[in-house]
């Protein structure tokens, strides 16, 4: 009786953590059989590389660069602006906030971390739209301030990490308190901030709906920071609900591009994490 | 001559009375070890020396601390403090980080840029550490990879590093094998020329081996303060000498 209860006990463990690669599996299939096809339709070269999106033309254009190139923009704006703030807020969090304030500013991240990103884009729209336009300065406004709660919390584990004999050690031969942090508790928690940067990337890169809201959407190559961009989840969501056929067909196999992306990403950060070992 | 005058010393960890009314001064050039069972106060003491203490919560500190007739706990920046009084830890400490970057890491902090210069400092303070023939070949390579005695004297020469005029111990081979400890202590008989050194040890052998005075502790009061050698042949003091001969402690 016992061991059979075992036994099946065993099998559910396996099964839960199969779904996990189960569910990637699937995700993988889904957007290989359906993007490559429309990819060999219209040309990975003129999909790709592509200026011009224009489906409802006879003939259809489907080219992503403009998207490419948006979401690329979007996203170093995030990490321009959201990951020094990050990191500082880490290091004052870990180092030098007093316990009354940490009380305090810890909470707040942890909220912020949980608005849902239509809230943060209808902010947006209110407070930054009206200053900056629907603009790639404004979204990546928005987004720094979404991946701030992921940075800043990732980069303060990984700096509470480090043993405090390092900090001792520099303060024992006459380093001031800002002078041992950066010099010496930052560079050892390098791997962890790293963490927290890639994690905010793919974040960022993949952010939809407040990205949509005041991105301003344009289908078009980047011409200022001033002005408006489409990113490639942007492009997919604002699409999706009418097309057909071929332009459907395009629409998956952006998000395939998409993907790719989040996995060279992936992939980027693994090797990095290799090399700083 | 003094290095050290510490007068009417107390200190307080929130509510407990770590260092009761310490009076003591310490020779210059010399090697003065605080002996004691755990919690007596002894490394308590050293870290007032230079301000270590000031890191811990809930330290407060009374009474006077002279470091050659300056008022350690007055006007006196804390950092240069720290870069005349440097200090090896109990566990060995070598930042994640080259050989080299390790040594050159205080000159550093106290402004000297020039490579050349630093690559002179890193030199010298391997050699006075006595393992520049070690190293030489590794001043590139992480120094996490070296071996507890070797990351240990490393720490050492970057203590020296900073040129200081005292070096404070706190158990510095207690994490070590006998070997590695042998050649340390080797390494604090030479350094004592130049340098004054007060050492914190469990090991009352390696006191009487290496310390010119000695002081015993406990309670957080020093029990008896005197010559290394007239204290392990002839203590004063009936607590001393049962610390000593291994009653309890």
């Amino acid at each position: 009786m016992t061991s059979i209860k075992e036994k099946v006990m065993s099998r559910v463990f396996l099964l839960s953590a199969l779904s996990t690669v189960l569910a990637l599996a699937l995700i993988c299939l889904f957007l290989f059989i359906n993007g490559i096809p429309a990819m060999a339709k219209i040309g990975a070269f003129s999909f790709m590389l592509g200026k011009e999106w224009s489906p409802s033309d006879t003939p259809p254009l489907f080219g992503i660069l403009p998207m490419i190139a948006g979401s690329l923009y979007v996203t170093a704006g995030a990490i321009i602006i959201g990951v020094p703030i990050g990191i500082l807020t880490a290091v004052f969090l870990s180092k030098s906030c007093p316990k009354k304030l940490y009380k305090f500013i810890k909470p707040g991240m942890d909220l912020l971390a949980g608005i849902p990103s239509v809230v943060l884009g209808f902010f947006g729209m209110a407070v930054i739209v009206p200053v900056f336009g629907e603009s790639i300065l404004s979204a990546s406004i928005v987004l720094g301030i979404m991946i701030l709660p992921t940075v800043t919390g990732i980069s303060e584990s990984a700096i509470r990490a480090v043993p405090q004999n390092y900090y001792e050690g520099a303060v024992a031969l006459g380093a001031g308190h800002y002078r041992a942090v950066f010099k010496v508790i930052l560079p050892a928690a390098n791997s962890g901030v790293l963490a927290a940067v890639i994690l905010g990337v793919g974040r960022a890169i993949g952010e939809t709906m407040a990205v949509i809201m005041i991105a301003g959407n344009q289908a078009r190559m980047p011409v200022s920071l001033f002005k408006g961009v489409r990113t490639l989840t942007a492009n997919i969501a604002l699409e999706m609900g009418y097309a057909a056929e071929l332009h459907r067909e395009a629409l998956i196999a952006t998000a395939l591009v998409l993907f790719v992306f989040i996995l060279v990403i992936n992939l980027g950060f693994a090797a990095l994490k290799k090399r700083i070992k | 001559m003094k290095c050290f005058e510490i007068e009417k010393l107390n200190l307080h960890y929130g509510d407990f009375h770590a260092l009761k009314n310490i009076c003591m001064n310490i020779e210059k050039e010399n090697i003065t070890s605080f002996i004691g069972p755990s919690g007596c106060g002894k490394s308590s003491l050293l870290k007032t020396l230079n301000r270590m203490n000031d890191i811990a919560e809930g330290c407060r500190i009374s009474g006077d601390v002279k470091l050659f007739g300056e008022d350690v706990y007055g006007d006196m920046d804390v950092n240069m403090l720290r870069k005349r009084v440097g200090m090896v830890f109990q566990k060995p400490n070598p930042f994640p980080m080259s050989v080299y970057d390790n040594i050159a890491f205080g000159p550093r902090t106290h402004g000297i840029k020039s490579k050349y210069e630093l690559d002179k400092i890193v030199e010298k303070a391997l050699q006075d550490a006595a393992i520049w023939n070690e190293l030489k070949d590794r001043l590139k390579k992480s120094a996490l990879g070296l071996s507890g005695g070797q990351q240990q004297r490393l720490c050492i020469a970057r203590a020296m590093a900073v040129s200081p005029e005292i070096l404070l111990m706190d158990e510095p081979t207690s994490a070590l094998d006998p070997i590695s400890t042998g050649k340390i202590e080797e390494l604090l008989l030479h350094l004592k020329e130049a340098y004054s050194i007060i050492i914190v040890t469990h090991n009352m052998q390696q006191a009487a081996r290496i310390s010119d005075k000695t002081a015993f502790f406990l309670f957080g009061q020093v029990i008896e303060y005197s010559e290394t050698e007239s204290m392990f042949t002839m203590p004063r003091d009936k607590r001393t000498e049962d610390y000593i001969t291994g009653r309890f402690g």
